[in-house]
């Protein structure tokens, strides 16, 4: 991977599963930044308009394999790279990642993708300053999902593995093993772990914290400096 | 090739859901320039090998089900960078591996394909991706049982467009990689990048050099007799 400190911007991440609460967290995480007039950009996992029309053929249709469904996000994650991450971080701002590569390591490999391969298609990416992950418990995880929006979409559920024969069982035991994913690459990739029981405002407190000490905030003040 | 090998192995990376040494067909591949006749040649291969009661099928770049269409319209708006453009090839490609070559060596074809993963390497490598990410991208594919390489000089390649076309095509003259403003003289400069390329990857690879400067009829003839030694041929 790219050595992070080659760029003036700083990059951070989050990951977790679907209902960890991660989004929340970088939503208040951008919202505090943006409020200190920092230079602050954010990025969403599968959200390049490049390739939206292909994904959502491909998934309507069920046209995707494991190694198609790859490479698709794959794309996506290099069009929003080439295109926005790389120069903003090369300008010298602050880019937020709502999930990021491990994401595809993580649900690529449950696909049984091979994970050498898979690692090697990122390889491109420059690493993140700080990768928080989201350790919520997979019952809750579960529960405020399936709670909130009962209907699972084919390849959410993970249906194309053929787990279970209806979408809940599926994505149940898809997350489960998406879950272990995350877990094994908690040492190797050094991610931030995050207890996802805690209260909404009291993990952002301790997020902000945590970026507060490890970025030098100030210097990316839109005025001030220069 | 040996026939002692039955069956298929892919580069290095294991598809997921699929065993390469049940598939019976053979894939034989042509590689060249836009002006280098192949698309003549791989007319005249169908015919040839329907003829001797052979079942073909044939795959290309940029015509899968999945990302054909939006690949050709992103193209259209000159909006891809250099990695994501191999992406969205590689994932054209892996589509009609999996959906069309796969099932068709299956059920016993000769798949034909113009042009394969040599041209989407090169391509990629010319326009500076690392070496070993593509080669790790596409290790994913199945290995030729012959690879068939015509190769023609960047000279007659331009008579031959212009021949056709009246133009040079923007992307077969490289105009994305600013080797000149020139289209005339980018055509040539990232024509003899990607040959040398071939070059590289001949050796590696082990495909065969057609000399493509030869008349359409000798080429043919060189052709079948080289894809006749692989075929098992039907005895009447």
């Amino acid at each position: 991977m790219t050595d992070e400190s080659k760029y003036p911007g700083k990059l951070i991440a989050v990951e977790g599963l679907d209902g960890s609460g991660k989004s929340t967290q970088i939503y208040l995480l951008k919202r505090w930044m943006e409020m200190q007039n920092l230079k602050v950009f954010f990025t969403e996992w599968n959200s390049s308009v490049l390739v939206k029309e292909t994904t959502k053929k491909g998934k309507k249709r069920q046209l995707l394999t494991p190694t198609t469904f790859s490479l698709l996000h794959a794309t996506d994650f290099a069009d929003r790279f080439e295109r926005q991450v790389l120069p903003l971080l090369r300008a010298g701002y602050i880019v937020l990642a709502d999930r990021y590569m491990y994401t595809a390591f993580a649900r690529d490999i449950v696909r049984g993708c091979d994970p050498r391969w898979v690692r090697t298609l990122y390889s491109f990416a420059v690493v993140p300053d700080i990768t928080f992950f989201f350790d919520t418990p997979l019952p809750i995880a579960l529960g405020r999902i399936l709670s909130g929006r009962p209907k699972l979409k084919y390849f959410e559920a993970g249906m194309d593995l053929n787990l279970a024969d209806n979408e809940t069982d599926s994505f149940k035991i898809f997350q489960g093993r998406i879950y272990e994913e995350y877990k094994n690459m908690v040492p190797t990739e050094k991610f931030v772990v995050m207890n996802g029981l805690l209260p909404v405002e009291k993990q952002q407190l301790m997020v902000r914290k945590f970026v507060e000490q490890k970025i030098d905030l100030p210097s990316f003040r839109w005025r001030g400096k220069r | 090739m040996s026939a002692l090998r039955k069956g298929k192995r892919f580069l290095s990376t294991q598809l997921p859901g699929c065993d390469p040494s049940e598939l019976q067909g053979k894939l034989i591949v042509l590689e060249g320039a836009d002006g280098s006749g192949r698309s003549t040649q791989i007319e005249m291969l169908n015919a040839w090998l329907e003829n001797l009661g052979f079942a073909t099928a044939n795959v290309g770049l940029k015509r899968s089900t999945l990302v054909a269409e939006d690949l050709d319209s992103a193209q259209q708006g000159n909006i891809l960078s250099h990695t994501t453009r191999g992406l969205f090839y590689a994932t054209d490609f892996a589509d009609q591996l999996e959906n069309q070559i796969i099932p068709a060596l299956r059920a016993g074809f000769v798949v034909v394909a113009d042009r394969y993963i040599y041209t989407l390497m090169a391509r990629d490598i010319v326009r500076g991706a690392d070496r070993d990410w593509v080669k790790s991208l596409y290790s994913i594919a199945l290995v030729p049982d012959a690879v068939f390489y015509l190769r023609v000089s960047p000279q007659q390649l331009v008579e031959r467009n212009f021949k056709k076309n009246a133009t040079l095509n923007y992307w077969e003259s490289g105009m994305d990689i600013g080797l000149s403003r020139d289209m005339f003289e980018s055509f040539i400069k990232y024509q003899r990048l990607i040959q040398a390329e071939f070059r590289r990857m001949q050796v590696e690879y082990g495909f065969e050099v057609i000399n493509g400067n030869r008349s359409t009829r000798a080429i043919a003839n060189e052709l079948r007799t080289k894809i006749q030694a692989i075929l098992d041929m039907p005895t009447p």
